[in-house]
């Protein structure tokens, strides 16, 4: 007894008794409600309830019908906006798909047909081997090829336009406002806040006003895009600039340089490795987006996808999401391989000695674009070439269900019976009074109590806002996958780390997995497991399994070698030195992990609503569909304010393991 | 000394922490305890330093000293917090940043710890990055840079990127792009001290080869006492943000000013230090072995001395002003004074 009573420390104390006060209130919330007749210990008072979404939705009618800026209105304005980035986008389609015309309609005339599909393989492989060598040339080629040779190609010409007009607007935007934070002070300080909301925001939350204010199609998507896909970049320019090295700084100042000399000619080149980086994120995200955007009219790979898995239409989502795996890949490579690239000599002599791979590239393009005047298939990959894997993909699907339908369907039924639903009561039942203070309280011990009121206020506004119970059901599908993530993902990225070969695979498939934009993670699982709160469980571990791995694998190769021939001298064990020397010094990057793994979950989490959870997403989703802003802003706010206390605490958490391990 | 002064530099002060200005408010100096009470760094107090024309000035000190933050105030890319320096008979805390600027185009080059080359560029790049930011067209900039790097011996080495040269090679990168704008003022920040044991002995020969042809005016910065002795005209010894001694290399081996110089000097070869005239005697003999110069350390002279039965004549400016003997030799090989 003294033995267990040694062991109780009082902060074990603190957390048993709290954990054990909330499933007595959650388990007991109903039947208290009835003892005392207060329907309020359940339900936020309906008359107390905030309107901030009537009030935003209010703001927005304003904005679009009235708001006006003396010399013109804001109309004016998200046409102006539209009206610049509809132009590239028209012409790339022009130059990708559809070919240059004079006149409308049947009147129309071609002038100019659009880049063969052998010119934009050629282009493809020529910027493959100019960033890195013939290998990656081979690779992007092929991924390509594939999607000329699947049918694939015109859907994925119009993802690749999107692609190309807002990658450069998100990274020279992201860069010149990382430019201005890094030397304007209060620019950054403004900006910290934004970029951190931004990043926790679902996705789905700004595409609602955004349709307001564009309206449905392809330049509402662009918009949305640039706007998802900036802030990584910005973050990744100030910290790059910061990096600089303080000497080269001052060198460059001592030579006397000005402050745009400073910037263009010291700054930004010295620091381009890093911006290379950010420019792949930008890349990946904008991939990413487009997909998503698809819901506003982007259309492309991810209409494909979404119209496929609306008419579920098992071979066509499956088609159309491996053509986006195929091009995340293509375009996550090669860009990698440019952040990667090290100044080269360069070369002399003519024009073709010194740029032979423009010169080569520009005899595919005109070749081909004389040859494809005489021979069409030259011009268009020709129709009965391609071959369709659709059905073949469907009847695999069939085959599946057909067969291991009982296998898949118990083992479904027994994690929903087994884990899924007693979490879902338990975190459901919680009364919000409770669930604000609980959560207050627990900010409080981990990270002081600033963090504690913020937080109380967060899930404050959640409750007052009606959103109480769906924020439950986000909490409950984001733990249980976040738990199964890490679960999972732990132990792969130890083996990672131990085991050198082992480690290659599988950082490389959780490479894989992590370009891939998180729509298509849905197709194989709305296939399998069909729709419902398990579905979305599976597609969220998924998506969120890489940073766990990542983290664990990164985590335990940093722990010194130095302790682990300590340990090894002192007669550990290889299981005590797993557990006794490098779990422990790897925890605060286990714990940074968690917290990625947090955030993708819940960002994934608002993608599932498709799939039918009654979450947050949900609510987000609703609000897109009836492109209520008010709506899809507040349930936004509410994901990013769940997001931005788990991340709070668990940074706090890895702050606290480093201080006590003096990292 | 009877050379110009180039740089003239008064009660120079850098302090660090909230509310440091506020300490010279009242026209007073803070002292130690009054900056304590205030939590304020004082990195660099009351410095005053008189560099002058052609002399190679050492600013000593272990890190923490004050040395680098002392340099930065005399280039001015650190403000001081009070004080006056005077570069080149003009005022350089009052001037505006456009003058800055043409002051450190056309007058003054740094030479870097970590060299600061810039990773993107070539050498030849490199070097020509000065007169590329003061607009040189390329030929002209690219003909100059060729030349320092001719200097520097690292001919053939012009289209080589930065990561692919050694650290000794890298630093004769950073040397030539400082010098390449011909400064009257040439700054040092611990140049040679990232390099290894040998490397730094060659690159230490190497600048004193430089200095014989080019004779600038040079502030060079080192945690390293013997390089210090080995370069320096003049030494300032600095100890928490204060200088302790300033001095020849000479002077400061026989007469530590205060303890903690002498910690440093006591384990200092006095022979390699210590130059004929200061242990030479009134001639008196009648015959003499041979002569040597005034300014001859001990160490250099010694074997010929100490072979020969007849004392030495020592000279300076073609005239004899004393003799030395053998005896005189050994006293100060042995440490006997």
């Amino acid at each position: 007894m003294s033995g267990f009573a040694r062991h109780i420390t009082r902060s074990r104390l603190f957390w048993a008794v709290l954990f054990l006060a909330t499933w007595v209130l959650s388990q007991f919330s109903f039947q208290i409600y009835k003892a005392l007749d207060a329907r309020w210990i359940i339900r936020f008072p309906k008359k107390y309830q905030l309107n901030f979404d009537v009030v935003v939705g209010d703001f927005m009618d304003w904005l679009v019908n009235t708001a006006n800026f003396w010399l013109f209105t804001f109309r004016d304005m998200t046409r102006a906006i539209a009206w610049v980035i509809e132009i590239p986008y028209q012409f790339l389609r022009n130059l990708l798909i559809e070919g240059f015309q004079t006149g409308i309609g049947d009147t129309a005339v071609q002038i100019m047909p659009s880049l063969s599909w052998i010119a934009v393989i050629g282009i493809v492989i020529a910027i493959g081997q100019f960033a890195r060598d013939w290998s990656l040339a081979a690779l992007s080629g092929t991924c390509f090829l594939y999607l000329a040779v699947f049918g694939q190609w015109e859907s994925a010409m119009i993802t690749l336009a999107s692609v190309l007009v807002a990658v450069p607007i998100g990274a020279i935007g992201g860069l010149l406002l990382g430019i201005l934070a890094y030397r304007v002070h209060w620019v950054e300080l403004l900006l910290r806040p934004i970029l951190d909301l931004m990043q926790t925001v679902p996705v789905f939350a700004y595409l609602v006003p955004i349709l307001i204010l564009f309206g449905f199609g392809p330049v509402a998507a662009l918009v949305a895009t640039v706007i998802y896909a900036m802030p990584p970049m910005i973050r990744v320019t100030i910290v790059a600039l910061k990096g600089v090295p303080k000497e080269l700084l001052e060198a460059g100042r001592m030579m006397g340089a000005t402050q745009r000399q400073m910037t263009w000619k010291v700054l930004v080149p010295s620091a381009t490795p890093t911006l290379m980086v950010g420019a792949n994120q930008v890349i990946m995200l904008t991939l990413n987006m487009v997909i998503i955007a698809s819901m506003i009219g982007a259309g492309g790979l991810g209409f494909d996808v979404l119209a496929s898995l609306r008419r579920l239409d098992i071979g066509g989502g499956i088609e159309a999401g491996l053509a986006i795996v195929v091009m995340a890949i293509a375009l996550d490579r090669t860009s990698q391989a440019f952040s990667e690239r090290r100044m080269m000599h360069a070369r002399s002599g003519t024009f073709l000695n010194r740029h032979p791979w423009t010169s080569a590239t520009l005899v595919i393009v005109v070749g081909t674009f004389l040859l494809g005047l005489l021979i069409p298939a030259v011009q268009t990959y020709p129709e009965v070439l391609t071959i369709s894997t659709g059905t073949f993909w469907s009847s695999t699907m069939e085959w599946i269900n057909v067969n291991f339908f009982d296998t898949l369907d118990a083992l479904k039924t027994m994690l929903l019976k087994g884990v899924l639903l007693p979490v879902k009561k338990f975190f459901v039942g919680i009364p919000w009074l409770w669930g604000i203070f609980v959560t207050g309280l627990i900010a409080w011990r981990i990270a002081g109590w600033k963090l504690g009121v913020i937080a109380a206020l967060m899930m404050a506004f959640i409750a007052a806002s009606g959103l109480w119970g769906k924020a439950m059901v986000t909490l409950y599908l984001c733990g249980v996958s976040v738990f199964i993530a890490v679960l999972i993902g732990t132990p792969l990225g130890i083996w990672a780390a131990q085991k050198p070969k082992a480690g290659r695979v599988i950082l490389a498939v959780m490479d894989t997995l992590q370009t891939l934009p998180s729509f298509v993670y849905l197709i194989p699982v709305v296939m399998l497991f069909r729709v419902g709160d398990f579905s979305a469980m599976i597609a969220v571990v998924l998506y969120a399994l890489a940073p766990a791995v990542r983290y664990a694998a990164h985590g335990i190769r940093e722990v010194p070698p130095q302790l682990l021939e300590a340990g090894r001298m002192a007669g550990c064990t290889p299981r005590q030195l797993l557990w006794r020397v490098k779990l422990p010094l790897a925890m605060p990057q286990l714990l940074l992990g968690l917290n990625q793994t947090i955030m993708l979950a819940l960002s994934m989490l608002v993608i599932t609503a498709l799939v039918g959870t009654r979450d947050l997403g949900q609510e987000v989703y609703i609000a897109l569909t009836k492109a209520n802003a008010g709506q899809g802003i507040v349930a936004g706010l509410s994901v990013a304010f769940i997001a931005i206390i788990a991340d709070r605490i668990v940074h706090a958490l890895s702050d606290t393991q480093k201080q006590r391990l003096g990292l | 000394m009877n050379k110009p002064v180039i740089l003239d530099c008064r009660h120079v002060w850098k302090l660090y922490g909230a509310g440091a200005d506020a300490l010279f408010n009242d026209g007073k100096t803070p002292d130690a305890e009054t900056l304590a009470k205030a939590s304020v760094i004082g990195a660099v107090r009351d410095v005053n330093v008189q560099i002058h024309q052609g002399e190679i000035f050492v600013i000593m000190g272990l890190s923490g000293s004050g040395k680098s933050t002392l340099v930065r105030c005399l280039s001015r890319l650190v403000e001081p917090t009070a004080g006056e320096i005077e570069f080149d008979g003009r005022d350089l805390l009052s001037a505006s940043d456009a003058e800055l600027i043409e002051i450190r185009r056309k007058k003054m080059g740094m030479v870097f710890q970590q060299f600061a080359l810039m990773p993107h560029l070539t050498v030849l790049e490199n070097v020509a990055f000065p007169l590329e930011i003061q607009g040189v067209d390329r030929a002209t900039r690219e003909a100059s840079a060729r030349k320092v790097i001719e200097l520097v011996g690292l001919h053939g080495r012009e289209e080589y990127y930065p990561r692919e040269l050694s650290g000794g090679q890298q630093q004769r990168v950073g040397i030539a792009r400082s010098l390449i704008v011909e400064p009257d003022l040439w700054f040092l920040d611990e140049p040679f001290s990232a390099l290894d044991p040998l490397i730094r002995r060659e690159m230490q020969d190497e600048f004193i080869r430089l200095q014989n042809m080019l004779k600038k005016t040079i502030v060079f910065i080192t945690h390293d006492f013997d390089e210090a002795i080995r370069l320096a005209d003049r030494i300032a010894v600095m100890k928490d943000g204060k200088i302790e001694q300033v001095a020849t290399p000479e002077e400061l081996v026989q007469n530590p000013a205060t303890e903690y110089v002498a910690d440093f000097t006591r384990h200092v070869a006095r022979s390699k230090v210590v130059r004929a005239q200061s242990h030479m005697e009134p001639a008196t003999s009648d015959s003499f072995a041979g002569d040597v110069a005034h300014d001859a350390t001990i160490d250099s002279i010694a074997d010929e001395v100490e072979r020969a039965d007849l004392p030495f004549r020592v000279i300076k400016d073609g005239k004899v002003i004393g003799q030395i003997t053998a005896r005189a030799v050994i006293d100060v090989l042995v440490g006997r004074s």
